[in-house]
């Protein structure tokens, strides 16, 4: 338990840190760090989003869209894709997915550089990795986790409405008039608060873990594994606590 | 110019330092030796503060180092280089980059200047053709090369070395020593250097301290260090080879 309160503390010393440390964003010194990591998340993950996005919509499209076939209201799944989607399922698929991609890889090169003494050397250095490595991936996680869950949502309602096309006989124009309708811009902005305070979890979570990493290459593994699973727990349960705070 | 008083730390329930007491001259080559787990590495590291004594004081330049605020640390930490044992270097950067990064983080040289600078050390060191590369594309020996170059960009006073040779084949390793040595003729820095190699830290020490279960249990220039009566250094001293009279003596500094 008290060690729990000294990592939640020292994880949040060193997020306040890199916040503090965005004006250098940039400048000289961390430019081109910042744009090689805004390239790196917006890049390496996106043809799993791509992926898990188009079926995620595709199955809410299919399980809601024959329950409400049932009782001849079809056409209503457009709203019931887009409102799952952008106030729920959007956010939550795309933090996943960052966090075991992104996050984990953050987690082993920061775990690696821990126990190859790279991370003191920055120390010694006088330059602090809370600037130096943390910043950068936290300006990274915080612009892409909002665009990327955009990306999932337009993707998800896509396949959703091709589900609606060949399976239940929706027309696209009909699904999409529908989806319109009653998304509402207050489920886009708690979706976008959502993912960008998801994308603050993965990183804060991985760039501790990569710095608390001990014993070699073992550590680096387990360091890897246990920040996907505590991003995981966190997000579940923050996003529990957002959608009961706008939606209740 | 470094000086520990009474210095203990406990690490995982032993006292690996026990109330360790020693000083560093300015100029000095000290070397750290020890069996593995001596402490010699957390010596090194209580230096530069990237541990904390439990208690104890240390000074450099007659500065409390344990009391130092942010500040006060960042101005002591500028007086030292260090090579740690693994190089340390950066993968994701090359060679040249990696030994610009003090100055591209601590000054205001252009591109160009910085790159003139590093370039020079490169050259000093025998690098200047490895300057493209990355640390994973080298030799270990290069990497420390590269290390040293990186250690010593800023200038610095004092410059620590953890088993510089370690790992390395007898050639590039006297090759090393010569460069510590040299560094101390041509520039007048003070090194550090902790090591299993009992020829290399006779070869280039001024002093030659032994550190046994978290205890001193000599601290003794090279030609005293080899007379020792101490049970410990004796048979440190067997292990390599090394006897009383030999011709160990003629390669010792006076
Ligand atoms: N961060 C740490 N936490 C717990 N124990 C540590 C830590 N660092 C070092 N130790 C322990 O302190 C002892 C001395 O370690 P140190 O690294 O100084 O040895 P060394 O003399 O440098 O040995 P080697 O020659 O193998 O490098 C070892 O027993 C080590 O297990
Ligand atoms: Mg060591």
């Amino acid at each position: 338990m008290l060690h729990l309160l000294h990592n939640t503390g020292q994880a949040m010393f060193m997020l306040f840190e890199a916040i503090w440390f965005i004006r250098h964003a940039f400048g000289r010194r961390s430019r081109q760090e910042t744009f090689t990591q805004l390239y790196v998340t917006g890049i390496k993950s996106l043809a799993v989003i791509t992926v898990v996005a188009l079926f995620t919509g595709m199955i809410l499209a299919l399980q809601t869209g024959l329950e409400l076939k049932r009782w001849g209201y079809e056409e209503f799944i457009g709203s019931a894709v887009a409102v799952t989607m952008i106030r729920e399922m959007g956010p939550f698929m795309t933090g996943l997915i960052i966090a075991a991609s992104v996050g984990s890889a953050i987690a082993a090169q920061l775990g690696t550089m821990t126990v190859s003494e790279e991370v003191a050397a920055l120390e010694v250095m006088s330059i602090n990795p809370n600037r130096f490595l943390v910043m950068p991936r936290l300006v990274a996680l915080a612009v892409m986790m909002p665009i990327l869950t955009v990306y999932t949502n337009i993707l998800g309602i896509m396949g959703g409405a091709v589900v609606g096309a060949t399976q239940l006989g929706v027309s696209v124009r009909a699904y999409m008039d529908n989806a319109t309708q009653f998304a509402a811009n207050k489920d886009l902005y708690v979706g976008l608060l959502k993912a960008f305070v998801f994308g603050i979890i993965i990183v804060t979570v991985a760039c501790h873990q990569g710095f608390v990493t001990r014993e070699g290459a073992v550590g680096v593994g387990k360091a890897t594994r246990r920040s996907v699973i505590i991003s995981f727990l966190i997000i579940l349960v923050v996003g529990y606590m957002i959608t009961r705070l706008f939606y209740i | 110019m470094i000086r520990f008083e009474n210095v203990t730390k406990v690490l995982g329930g032993r006292a690996v330092l026990d109330q360790v007491d020693f000083e560093i001259g300015e100029g000095e080559t000290f070397v750290i030796v020890g069996l593995s787990g001596a402490g010699k590495s957390v010596t090194l590291k209580h230096i530069i503060r990237l541990m904390q004594p439990d208690s104890g004081r240390i000074y450099i330049d007659n500065e409390d180092l344990v009391a130092a605020d942010r500040r006060e640390l960042q101005e002591l930490r500028r007086k030292f280089g260090v090579l740690f044992q693994g190089a340390a270097l950066l993968q994701w950067m090359n060679v040249r980059d990696n030994v610009g990064l003090p100055l591209r983080e601590h000054t205001r040289m252009s591109d160009d200047e910085i790159r003139k600078q590093v370039d020079d050390r490169l050259e000093l060191l025998g690098l200047a053709d490895a300057a493209e590369k990355f640390p994973s594309d080298i030799s270990g020996g290069m990497q420390k090369r590269a290390g040293l170059a990186r250690a010593i960009i800023m200038n610095p006073k004092i410059v620590l070395y953890d088993e510089p040779t370690s790992g390395l084949d007898p050639v590039t390793s006297r090759r090393i020593d010569d460069l510590i040595v040299d560094m101390r003729e041509r520039l007048g820095i003070t090194s550090v250097v902790v090591t299993h190699d009992l020829h290399s830290a006779l070869a280039i020490g001024s002093r030659i301290m032994m550190l046994h279960q978290g205890r001193i249990v000599e601290n003794a220039p090279p030609a005293d260090f080899i007379r020792s009566q101490n049970e410990t250094v004796q048979s440190f001293l067997e292990s390599q080879y090394i006897t009383k009279k030999g011709k160990w003596e003629e390669l010792i500094h006076g």
